[in-house]
């Protein structure tokens, strides 16, 4: 299990690459991160592997998850699960119901999709909000919903787009010791961006800088 | 001490105007229709209540076939181009973004129903062009004997009515976006595994629909209570329920007008039971949804919607495209046998012989258009001000008041406020007519003008105040320059909104106002396609040109700003 980029890079159509072509192995349940300056192109590099990229950039290199090339399908074919900066909770779903439309459809039944979403709240510090409104979760509460949802999908990778700068200062540790505890546990490889220097350090993996081209 | 918000008096004086101008004549025409569905009409001597109007009104032949299919055709268009415009929206969406939707959208929405549904009838009827291109292939040597328009199912009139209300549910739509995270929602969803369809299904239209509730509200009305397209491409005998009771209404027998009343009463019902049926559907659908959403289905057979949408979008745009060109040609046409794909021999004659009448007809309609888009404009800006100077957001009681004419059925209160005009001498009259389209212009310029008013930075004017200008120097020199062109856009609107008006001018003009609109639609039901293609091409020229004008002057008039050449809304 490993997500592989091969001389990756994205131009705006017609324009100058946005970033030096970035090649990168990383392996099972390790957390690579990416730095560099704003404008760069941390998130739209993160885009074009989650498949999220907007019409006018074209993207040039490849990238393999566990071998199969995944530049040529669809985002929803590709098993690359995101977390994004503020959480992005269905506003229309109450949190259980946030994790249950993340949780894969290979588990059937009502009462063992109940079942599954209960245990991975519990595990999140969320037992017993399965019916609360997202808009009323704390910041923490927010984010550790966000990354159940994410992980109950099965991915075969993780991307993290700033995923703690977001957060107060004293919510930071924890929220991010237990990214990366769940990150290991999978044994899924996963690529980070972020601006903060400590994130890189916690992630514990190899740091990437991205210059401007 | 505690400071009195400001704008006092403007408040009170839109106020005073939406109470005596809109809901005081609204609420007093449907007392008088109410009182006359029950027997009590004193202008025609009718002073005892009493049921016999109902009586006489489900006496009428056909009065069942009728009912049934103005349900029919109202539910069923509604539901389609609900369908249609959101799958549209759905495969759109990544490349339309902000002006571009709206200089897509916009000759659509400037046609005028009567128009659209005459160009219609000219591409569809059995010697219409389609049978005239088909005709060599199947061989036909004359018209086909089937009734295409003004089918008993009311099918041509859906597809009228479609062809309409999809790009307004569009741009809507496209609107109601703009407050949601749309891309991040997107992103997220497929990240799980959802294929794009079901994400905008199990996700987005959720979130949209409580923003595009309201207008829908108003398609569903306009559909179940149109007069003119249920009049032209609707079926004849028995027709539409709105078109029924013009018939009455208009009948030399006055007696007929208490059975009308009691049938307006009727379409009322009608509308508020489609209101009802729909807030059941959403309260059914809301439960169902959160199971079906609950259960994780990824949804990729959803997939192929998106192309099938664009497929049918680019058929509807075509079949838009050629009913005005249907409208262009026929008036220059002059012999055009059966089965001729183009006229033998053009011709000015329909121009030239119905010039004296078109041009009152013309000028008359423009001066409307004109004086219903400038009072629509003074009291939307005049209501935006007033919010802004008391600091307050809109209650939603305000909200639901501007959508109000367009959700009360027209022929449900104008005909009563006709009889009330009559009473005070007012009827007939320019001034009554102007009042009663202005009635629905107005909404359709405050829902236009709203956002891009709220959405001025605030910084502008509080950077005016602190120079030392007042409240009015604020509005007309700093607020007003700056919004031009959505404030043109709105005008633009309202003059479409104004030419289109059918019911109104013919009702309180009774009959005697004669517009484009309204000369259009009576020569429709006649035999001379040139000369009502005269008509129906100027009907379509003036809103079209009215919303070229709204793209092109503050391109112009701010072609050395970058800041504001936004474009429209």
């Amino acid at each position: 299990m490993s997500l592989v980029l091969d001389a990756l890079s994205v131009r705006v159509a017609g324009g100058a690459a946005l970033f030096a072509p970035l090649s990168l192995t990383i392996g099972p349940g390790e957390v690579s991160t990416v730095m560099g300056p704003s404008g760069v192109g941390k998130s739209t590099l993160l885009d074009a592997i989650a498949g999220h990229l907007a019409p006018a950039f074209t993207l040039s290199g490849g990238v393999t998850l566990d071998g199969r090339d995944i530049l040529a399908l669809p985002a929803e074919a590709r098993r690359v699960g995101l977390v994004f900066q503020d959480a992005v909770l269905f506003p229309h779903l109450s949190v259980g119901d946030n994790l249950a439309f993340g949780l894969a459809a290979r588990v059937k039944g009502r009462a063992a999709r109940r079942a599954a979403v209960e245990a991975a709240l519990a595990r999140a510090g969320l037992a017993g909000l399965h019916d609360r409104d997202p808009a009323s979760l704390s910041g923490g509460q927010r984010a550790r919903a966000a990354l159940m949802r994410s992980l109950l999908a099965e991915p075969a990778a993780l991307l993290l787009d700033e995923p703690f700068s977001k957060l107060d200062a004293s919510l930071r540790d924890e929220i991010r010791a237990f990214t990366f505890a769940h990150i290991r546990a999978r044994a899924i490889p996963a690529l980070m961006v972020t601006h903060d220097p400590a994130d890189a350090e916690a992630a514990g993996g190899p740091v990437i800088g991205l210059t401007p081209q | 001490m505690r400071v009195a918000p400001e704008g006092r008096g403007l408040r009170a004086l839109v106020l005073a105007a939406l109470a005596f101008g809109l809901i005081g004549p609204i609420a007093a025409g449907l007392w008088a229709t109410a009182r006359a569905g029950f027997g009590v009409m004193p202008v025609i001597g009718a002073t005892e209540a009493s049921l016999a109007p109902w009586s006489a009104l489900f006496a009428l032949p056909g009065l069942a076939t009728s009912l049934k299919v103005t349900a029919f055709t109202g539910i069923v268009s509604t539901l389609l181009s609900l369908i249609l415009a959101l799958a549209l929206t759905a495969a759109l969406q990544p490349r339309l973004t902000g002006g571009r939707a709206a200089r897509l959208l916009a000759p659509f929405l400037a046609i005028p129903h009567a128009a659209l549904a005459i160009g219609l009838a000219f591409v569809l009827t059995p010697s219409g062009w389609i049978a005239r291109l088909l005709a060599p292939i199947l061989g036909l040597d004359r018209p086909p004997d089937i009734a295409l328009v003004g089918d008993p199912w009311g099918i041509a009139l859906i597809l009228g009515l479609m062809l309409k209300e999809v790009p307004f549910l569009m741009l809507v739509s496209l609107a109601g976006l703009t407050q949601i995270p749309l891309a991040q929602h997107l992103a997220a969803g497929r990240s799980l595994g959802y294929g794009r369809a079901a994400v905008w299904l199990k996700l987005i239209v959720p979130q949209l629909w409580p923003l595009i509730r309201l207008p829908v509200m108003v398609v569903l009305a306009y559909a179940l209570s149109t007069v003119e397209m249920g009049l032209i491409l609707g079926p004849s005998n028995p027709p539409v329920l709105a078109v029924l009771l013009t018939r009455l209404f208009f009948a030399p027998d006055t007696a007929l007008l208490l059975p009308a009343s009691a049938g307006a009463l009727l379409q009322g019902g009608l509308v508020a039971a489609a209101f009802a049926l729909l807030w059941l559907t959403e309260r059914a659908l809301a439960m169902a949804g959160r199971f079906w959403l609950c259960r994780g289905g990824r949804g990729h057979g959803l997939d192929p919607i998106l192309p099938l949408a664009r497929g049918l979008g680019m058929i509807a745009a075509a079949l838009g495209a050629l009913a005005m060109l249907a409208l262009l040609t026929w008036s220059f046409a002059w012999r055009w046998p059966w089965p001729a794909a183009l006229p033998e021999s053009w011709s000015l004659r329909a121009w030239t012989g119905a010039a004296p009448g078109l041009a009152r007809a013309l000028g008359l309609t423009l001066a409307l258009a004109l004086a219903t888009t400038a009072l629509s404009l003074a009291l939307a800006v005049a209501w935006l001000e007033g919010e802004d100077r008391a600091r307050s957001p809109r209650a939603p009681w305000a909200e639901a008041l501007i959508y109000l004419p367009l959700l009360v059925p027209q022929i449900g209160f104008l005909y009563g406020l006709n009889v009330l005009f009559l009473r005070l001498g007012l009827s007939g009259g320019l001034a009554a007519v102007i009042w009663a389209q202005a009635l629905f212009v107005f909404p359709y310029v405050m829902i236009t003008l709203s956002d891009p008013w709220r959405a001025l930075d605030p910084r502008l004017a509080r950077a005016a105040a602190s120079l030392g200008a007042g409240p009015w120097r604020r509005l007309f020199t700093v607020k007003l320059p700056v919004l031009i062109a959505p404030i043109l856009t709105a005008a633009a609107i309202g003059v479409a909104v104004s030419v289109a008006q059918y019911l109104p001018t013919l009702f309180m003009g009774a009959g005697r106002i004669a517009t484009l609109t309204t000369e259009a639609v009576t020569l429709s039901s006649g035999s001379d396609r040139r000369v009502t293609g005269a008509y129906a091409t100027l009907q379509t020229a003036l809103p079209l040109a009215a919303y070229a004008a709204a793209f092109l002057v503050p391109a112009l008039l701010h072609r050395d700003r970058r800041a504001l050449r936004g474009g429209g809304a």
